[in-house]
């Protein structure tokens, strides 16, 4: 079983360490698992974007044209990368700021207010991991418990009273996310 | 016990991995994209716990200096760079070569050439594996194409280099120093005693004792019939390498019709392509050198009799490509596919790259 996913939106909305954490669950669950980040100057303010796989065998390439998965929260991104989803695969994208949603077909595509919800429920902080518990409702490409430990294992052991505040935001995007 | 998998950076397999194999010291001045790797050593900070030195120097030029003075003094050095930093060190490597001091060099190459981009590139390839400094010197050169590697190349362009009193570079890109992947450290090891270092490195500049003349570290001999028999001891020792240290990996070779050679992420990105192509019934076969110098000429050429055809791919121009076609004698059709300047070339558009080599 191989996952490809592409993760896209503004530099400073969690893209690279929402990445991160979906790699480390993966190696949590002893996965073969590739993180390949955009590092280039558009960071700042501009576009993100990371590749991640998880594979139960040895990844080839780290760098892809075409994923099983895409989570996109702007609209650069989605033009970009709406293109790229596998026929069949799924597109999950934050309608805050999408003035031309996705118009495939052939593809699943999920709608998640995380952006809203993140800001009306005072989640702010975990917006990124709101998304990622939609990622895990409709793919599931990695067990909750995983990410969990993924988490414990990444935040530094002054940041783990926070753990709780993270698994409710990714509680909350497997309650929003949902099929258009 | 089972070894910690850990989930790192090529760049911070690298600082790493230097830290556990011994290394003493590490002088470097940040470029991207391979800042990671001092970075890594200042966060361990390894001059608390393995008397390391990690200098950030005032410059690429002072960095290979100073790698040139410890590495006189027996020790085991290293600097780390990209593209256009790599180029200011050349002087020094050359030195090094004309020397015959050992250090470890890491070139996370970026597009060029002048300043260009801080996107993946492979264009330093001619450079690094046809000279770049002057004189008739060569560098032994490796080229990870994982980060699992990036670590296990620390240790051995080391041991290479510390075998053969010979610089060695790994030669690594944007892709593979910036991505994450499951890499299992070395063990940690002792750094070398003085005691060590004066057996194992005679040559080495500890101070005069007694019983010997004064160890002399210098490239320069104005005599050019010793400056000849130096070149010739320089020849044979090149001649040895390429004997005896070859390294390359082969996929899926023993079948193939048509053979992809790419070394670093391009061999990652060209195993992709094998397995597109293979799944369309075109059997494609992945040659990965692992050494760049020394070249594996020898193994290529047995595949000018068993292939139609070869594809190397690289991120430049075509440079490589002039080696795989001296390997085969120019007997089977090899062509060159790559993107420039920053651009990684996606599995798909090589894939339609081996079907026109196939029409």
């Amino acid at each position: 079983m191989q996952h490809e996913i592409i993760i896209a939106g503004f530099g400073g909305q969690g893209v690279l360490s929402m990445g991160k954490i979906l790699t480390y669950a993966g190696l949590m669950e002893n996965k073969e698992v590739t993180w390949f980040p955009s590092y280039g100057p558009e960071q700042r303010g501009g576009t993100a974007n990371v590749t991640v796989i998880l594979s139960d065998e040895r990844i080839s390439s780290p760098v892809l044209n075409e994923y099983d998965a895409a989570i996109i929260l702007n609209q650069p991104s989605l033009e970009k990368f709406e293109p790229s989803v596998k026929p069949g695969g799924i597109l999950i994208y934050d309608g805050y700021g999408i003035t031309h949603p996705p118009t495939r077909r052939d593809i699943r595509v999920y709608e998640i207010e995380a952006m809203n919800t993140a800001t009306n429920e005072n989640m702010s902080k975990t917006f990124n991991m709101i998304v990622l518990g939609g990622l895990l409702k409709v793919l599931n490409p990695v067990k909750l418990d995983s990410v969990m430990a993924g988490l414990k294992k990444t935040l530094p052991e002054r940041h783990h009273h926070l753990l709780p505040v993270n698994e409710k935001a990714i509680l909350r995007g497997m309650e929003i996310i949902k099929e258009k | 016990m089972a070894e910690e998998v850990k989930l790192l950076k090529g760049n911070e397999a690298i600082a790493l991995a230097a830290i556990r194999y011994g290394t003493d010291g590490y002088f470097g001045y940040p470029i991207t994209p391979q800042s990671e790797i001092m970075e890594t050593l200042m966060d361990e900070k390894p001059w608390e716990t393995t008397g390391m030195v990690v200098l950030q120097a005032e410059s690429e030029v002072a960095a290979i200096n100073m790698v040139y003075g410890g590495a006189a003094c027996g020790k085991r050095v290293m600097t780390s760079s990209s593209s256009p930093g790599i180029s200011l060190k050349q002087e020094g490597i050359s030195y090094m070569a004309g020397a015959e001091l050992p250090g470890l060099i890491v070139n996370v190459m970026r597009g060029g050439p002048g300043l260009g981009t801080i996107q993946p590139s492979q264009a330093d390839y001619f450079q690094t594996v046809k000279g770049g400094g002057h004189g008739d010197y060569r560098l032994i050169t490796l080229a990870p194409a994982s980060v699992q590697e990036m670590a296990d190349h620390v240790a051995l362009g080391f041991d290479l280099s510390f075998k053969y009193c010979n610089p060695a570079m790994i030669l690594a890109d944007g892709v593979i120093g910036q991505m994450m992947e499951k890499v299992v450290l070395p063990e940690q090891r002792p750094r070398k005693s003085e005691a060590e270092i004066r057996r194992e490195q005679p040559w080495a500049t500890l101070g005069k004792t007694r019983d010997r003349k004064p160890n002399i570290i210098t490239s320069l001999e104005l005599d050019s019939s010793v400056m000849e028999k130096n070149n010739l001891r320089f020849q044979a020792k090149y001649k040895a390498i390429e004997e005896n240290e070859v390294l390359y990996e082969e996929i899926q070779c023993e079948d193939a019709d048509y053979l992809i050679v790419a070394f670093g992420s391009a061999a990652r990105i060209s195993q992709k392509v094998m397995e597109l192509a293979r799944k369309e019934g075109i059997k494609v076969g992945l040659f990965r050198p692992i050494t760049l110098w020394p070249f594996p000429t020898r193994r290529l050429n047995d595949y000018k009799d068993k292939v139609k055809g070869i594809l190397t791919v690289e991120l430049n121009a075509g440079q490589m490509v002039e080696d795989v076609r001296l390997a085969v004698e120019c007997k089977i059709p090899v062509e060159h596919y790559g993107r420039l300047g920053g651009i990684v070339p996606t599995p798909q558009e090589v894939l339609e790259q081996i079907k026109k080599l196939k029409n």
